[in-house]
């Protein structure tokens, strides 16, 4: 089961790493969701994947799924839908005012447009 | 007992969502911000006579035990770190005063400003791999707002391109935090520590160690790495440029300090020689910079890696003498360049320009401050009786006593072409024929001085008492050349 999830986080990975590469801007914003996305379930498979237990500590069970990385994804995804919306916000605005989402266009410094 | 560590992080916090409501009244807010990080200065100061005298502080949040729950460590060099902050937070903010302008004042920049620092004050303290994250993302939250608040042309086309970096980072961050995870089974930093020296790092724990460079380089600004820093840095105005170049790289560095002399000292021969080598790429590549262009704020940026370099060599030599010295440097450095920024804020209040080649003959009207600049000039080269002297001095003492001349030779070098880059300013800026700039009557000088004097007669006391704060440095050192005494602080049954 973890080595299948694996293929699964490299393949999430490699999109996203497509998608950050192009030029339009909303296809990176897409591609950065995919990257935590993989990440998050990287965390989960890191921790070690148990069927049929319950992620509680209890005196006596006889087995039980480690509950850490579970507490560890619900933060970083809750940090990673703030800064998505933060990002959509920021690009919106930036087409906007600039008048283009292409990448390429958006070089340059103050000096040089 | 009062939770001594926890109050650098809790007041700027509770102040920060009062000022959300007080958002209303400019004055109100001005004042409100001012007084809580004086409060803040107070309190990181009773924390570093606090860990002075009884050692290294521990809170166990939540009241689970050490290596099951999140602590906040507070040691020497934590609690160093944690004041310099402060009291650089406090001047920025009495210099936004009359610099960001009523637009970003009435749009929430102060209550940013505190969440800013609760994350810089956090990081510093946190014990705590994961934790480290989220306070590394309460930082970056605000500086993306910091950076784009305003919403000028080039402030939303460089934040595009800081978020995305740093949405890169972070992701391979908690990728790293994750790895870590599944080799070590824990998140306490002290008790990270215990296990891999338990296990005598093995190959996966030396990789373990090269992302984390990789991901807090990104923040720090190393060589290969830093190549969203010139152009994110020169967007925002003065304060928030000098609050971001003096603690935002400063963090990616402590935590590289932290985890190379925590977690991975097993294996120096590979890890350390790494970041040496890049650490004077780094010195190379920030000294071309800093040379070659002409613009006021952009030479200041590249000093900034430059300062990144020094600190990192220090790191990778790892004997007493060069941790001392990056420790030293690293302090001096956040001062000085927090007083650079600002005051070449206040060269561009008053020329409305940064371009060097259309300013000169500032020093006929504003001698106070040619002269302030001239003194923090010499400082961040690092002449004798200022601040940048003592930690340079050991820096190249402890790179030679470890064999290595090169780099020791190479920061040595470096520390001449700084002199120049700042002189440079210096000369063009202050010195040649007086002009007269628009809007030059408008520009507060004299308030706005305030500051950047404060931080230089700081870095000289810095410099003139470096034996009163040696014994304070050279407790950093001790803990960070000995783990164990971090990890017995924390993990007290063991």
């Amino acid at each position: 089961m973890e080595i299948l999830m694996s293929f699964v986080v490299g393949i999430i990975f490699m999109a996203a790493t497509y998608l950050m590469l192009s030029k339009s801007l909303l296809r990176i914003i897409i591609g950065t969701g995919l990257l935590s996305h993989g990440t998050h379930l990287l965390l989960l498979t890191m921790g070690g994947l148990k069927t049929g237990a319950a992620p509680l500590l209890g005196e006596k069970a006889p087995s039980y799924t480690d509950p850490i990385p579970q507490a560890l994804i619900l933060t970083a995804i809750v940090i990673a839908f703030g800064v998505t919306s933060f990002f959509l916000v920021l690009a919106y605005r930036a087409y906007q005012e600039l008048g283009t989402d292409n990448m390429d266009r958006l070089r340059g410094t103050e000096g040089n447009d | 007992m009062i939770n001594l560590p926890l109050l650098p992080i809790i007041i700027p916090l509770v102040s920060a969502v009062i000022l959300i409501f007080l958002n209303k009244s400019i004055m109100a807010s001005r004042w409100f911000s001012a007084l809580s990080s004086l409060a803040t200065i107070i309190a990181s100061v009773i924390l570093l006579q606090k860990v002075r005298v009884n050692g290294i502080q521990t809170v166990d949040l939540g009241n689970w035990q050490a290596p099951f729950g999140i602590s906040l460590v507070s040691d020497m060099l934590s609690a160093l770190l944690v004041l310099t902050t402060s009291i650089i937070s406090f001047l920025c903010v009495i210099y936004s005063f009359r610099s960001i302008g009523k637009e970003r004042e009435s749009f929430y920049y102060y209550p940013i400003f505190q969440f800013l620092i609760v994350g810089v004050n956090g990081a510093f303290t946190t014990g705590d791999i994961f934790n480290l994250f989220v306070f590394f993302e309460v930082m970056l939250m605000s500086s993306y707002v910091l950076l784009v608040l305003g919403g000028t042309r080039i402030q939303l086309r460089e934040s595009i391109k800081y978020i995305l970096v740093n949405i890169i980072s972070s992701s391979l961050f908690v990728i790293t935090v994750a790895y870590l995870y599944s080799v070590v089974g824990s998140l306490n930093m002290a008790h990270i520590s215990v296990r891999i020296s338990e296990i005598g790092q093995p190959g996966i724990v030396t990789v373990i160690a090269i992302l984390f460079l990789i991901v807090f380089g990104l923040k720090g600004g190393i060589f290969p790495l830093y190549f969203w820093l010139p152009g994110s840095y020169n967007a925002p105005p003065a304060p928030v440029l000098a609050i971001f170049g003096a603690l935002l790289t400063k963090v990616g560095i402590y935590s590289i300090m932290r985890t190379y002399t925590l977690f991975f000292y097993h294996d120096i021969g590979f890890t350390h020689q790494i970041l040496g080598v890049l650490s004077i790429i780094t010195i190379i590549v920030g000294v071309i910079g800093a040379i070659g262009y002409w613009d006021i704020k952009k030479i200041i940026i590249y000093n900034i890696i430059i300062a990144v370099g020094v600190i990192l060599y220090g790191v990778s030599v790892m004997n007493t003498d060069a941790l001392a010295g990056s420790v030293f440097y690293l302090i001096h450095d956040m001062i000085i360049k927090a007083a650079l920024f600002l005051l070449a804020g206040i060269v561009i209040a008053i020329t409305g320009t940064s371009n060097l080649r259309n300013i000169s003959g500032l020093i006929k009207r504003y001698p106070l401050l040619g002269w302030t600049f001239f003194i923090s000039a010499l400082a961040l080269a690092g002449i004798p009786p200022l601040s940048g002297f003592i930690g340079k001095l050991l820096l190249v003492k402890g790179g030679f006593d470890g064999g290595s001349y090169w780099g020791a030779g190479i920061v040595l070098m470096s520390s001449l072409l700084v002199l120049f880059s700042v002189v440079k300013i210096f000369i063009n800026g202050f010195w040649g024929i007086h002009r007269n700039y628009e809007g030059e009557e408008k520009a507060p000088v004299k308030w706005l001085l305030i500051s950047p004097i404060i931080l230089v007669v700081l870095s000289a006391l810095y410099g003139l008492g470096s034996e009163a704060i040696y014994p304070y440095i050279m407790q950093a050192v001790e803990t960070l050349m000995t783990p164990d005494i971090y990890v017995d602080a924390v993990l007290k049954e063991r």
